[in-house]
């Protein structure tokens, strides 16, 4: 019943905006599969024109909430929004639950949105290792916009910084000296600072601890062109979207400007070059460490060898 | 070997959902990755989140008794977006005449309320490994 379609065909039907080619070709991205390399490579050479937008911050800071009033609007500004959502996997069975749909069912018939959820699968830094080949895929499409939603992140996942064009943190009030605890990772990468919940009686004092804190902070910003914002939303009563939108649209616009943009355009590059290089070389290394590795560690747990020799040569062997 | 994807969905005016949140536990803990859509559906969003979402097998859980309204509607949208060979399987309470026509509609299985986890895992992975790669 069921026919493998090649990859190379999925790529022209993606084009033509069908979905579930595009929802298909994603699949292929995330199982990693060789037969699928070609047609991704066709896919990065046409993509290039949408704007990437990465939401990040804590767990229950409300970021898929957000990511649903935020898509409405974009869709009443005419765009067509494409949303990768990122949700952990299991430690320990691998497996995941991704329930970040639930918020976002108002979206769920308008066929100008595409949303398509990813576990981690064992990736750090927030992201899921498909979700860049899922976000150019939905670039060829004709998705305009595409929201990555990164798992609910820590102090250190700031990896969303360098795949998005401009990256928003969500902060959540009532989370107390949270706020301190994030102002080493998160507060640096932020374009754009939201305050979630803000019809809440305590969000003002988050505003305030996030702007005091920016000035207070040697952090200076992603460059002199751009002064980070922090503003105070509700996903609840779409107080602050205007703000908000009207900011990542501004953002947006330094991001491709010629000159002005050259440095974060070079660092999303760099990055994408970067982790496509660390993945091939860790597949390569698992797939030789897997039997290599049991003989040198019986020779280091009878203590015939030392963990630093021993690792040199699983190295040097795996990558061969 | 990849994960199987499941898409589990409860449609209709039926809020019995710790059914169905059991059964994504279990295929969680089994290392499959499950997308659950939450309360309340019509056959369209379901439809639509599994065609976005690729799945191998969409799940729906009812315990209302519309069954022969809903899985229709199910296959005849699956097919309009070029879906069907989705695996399609029914859960839940339901008489035993209405599993002989589940069944005959292209339900490939239906896993009652006295289901043990374990069978619940086990047809789902030779299911999908029955398909074949896509």
């Amino acid at each position: 019943m069921s026919s493998y379609v090649p990859s190379m065909e999925l790529v022209e039907r993606v084009v033509a905006g069908h979905t579930a080619a595009v929802a298909r070709l994603i699949s292929r991205a995330e199982a990693g599969v060789d037969e699928a390399k070609p047609a991704l490579a066709e896919i990065y050479r046409r993509a290039g024109r949408a704007n990437v937008i990465g939401i990040t911050g804590v767990p229950g800071s409300g970021k898929s909430t957000l990511v649903a009033r935020f898509a409405t609007m974009l869709r009443s500004r005419g765009h067509r929004v494409g949303v990768v959502a990122v949700d952990p996997s299991s430690p320990y069975s691998g497996g995941a639950i991704l329930g970040d749909r639930i918020r976002m069912t108002d979206l769920a018939l308008d066929p100008d949105v595409f949303i398509r959820s990813m576990a981690t699968r064992g990736a750090m830094g927030g992201m899921a290792r498909a979700a860049l080949d899922a976000v150019d895929i939905l670039d060829v499409a004709g998705f305009d916009t595409v929201v990555i939603e990164t798992v609910g992140v820590g102090q250190d996942e700031v990896e969303i910084a360098k795949a998005s064009h401009t990256t928003v943190v969500v902060s959540a009030p009532g989370l107390g000296d949270e706020v301190q605890a994030i102002k080493a990772g998160m507060l640096e990468i932020a374009d754009v600072h939201v305050v979630s919940k803000s019809d809440r009686s305590d969000a003002h004092r988050t505003l305030a601890d996030l702007k005091g804190m920016m000035t207070l902070n040697a952090h200076h910003g992603p460059g002199p062109d751009w002064r980070v914002p922090v503003l105070g939303i509700s996903s609840y009563s779409g107080e602050g979207f205007e703000a908000f939108i009207d900011a990542v649209e501004r953002h947006r616009a330094l991001t491709m400007d010629r000159e002005r943009g050259r440095p974060r355009r070079m660092a999303i590059a760099r990055f994408r070059l970067l982790k496509t290089a660390e993945n091939l070389l860790m597949a390569r290394f698992s797939k030789f460490a897997a039997p290599g590795v049991g003989d040198l560690a019986s020779r280091l747990e009878a203590r015939n060898g030392d963990p630093y020799t021993l690792a040199e040569e699983l190295v040097a062997e795996s990558l061969k | 070997m990849q994960p199987v994807r499941v898409l589990l969905a409860k449609v209709g005016l039926d809020g019995h959902d710790r059914g169905v949140k059991v059964v994504a536990r279990t295929l969680r803990d089994a290392g499959m990755d499950v997308v659950y859509t939450g309360l309340h559906r019509t056959p369209e969003e379901v439809v639509n989140a599994a065609v976005q979402e690729d799945v191998d097998v969409l799940g729906v859980s009812l315990l209302s008794g519309v069954q022969l309204t809903v899985f229709p509607k199910i296959f005849k949208l699956l097919e309009e977006k070029g879906a069907s060979d989705m695996i399609v399987i029914a859960g839940g309470v339901m008489p035993d005449e209405d599993v002989v026509e589940l069944k005959k509609m292209g339900v490939r299985e239906v896993l009652l309320q006295d289901t043990p986890p374990d069978y619940i895992v086990s047809t789902l992975n030779r299911l999908v490994q029955e398909r074949g790669p896509r």
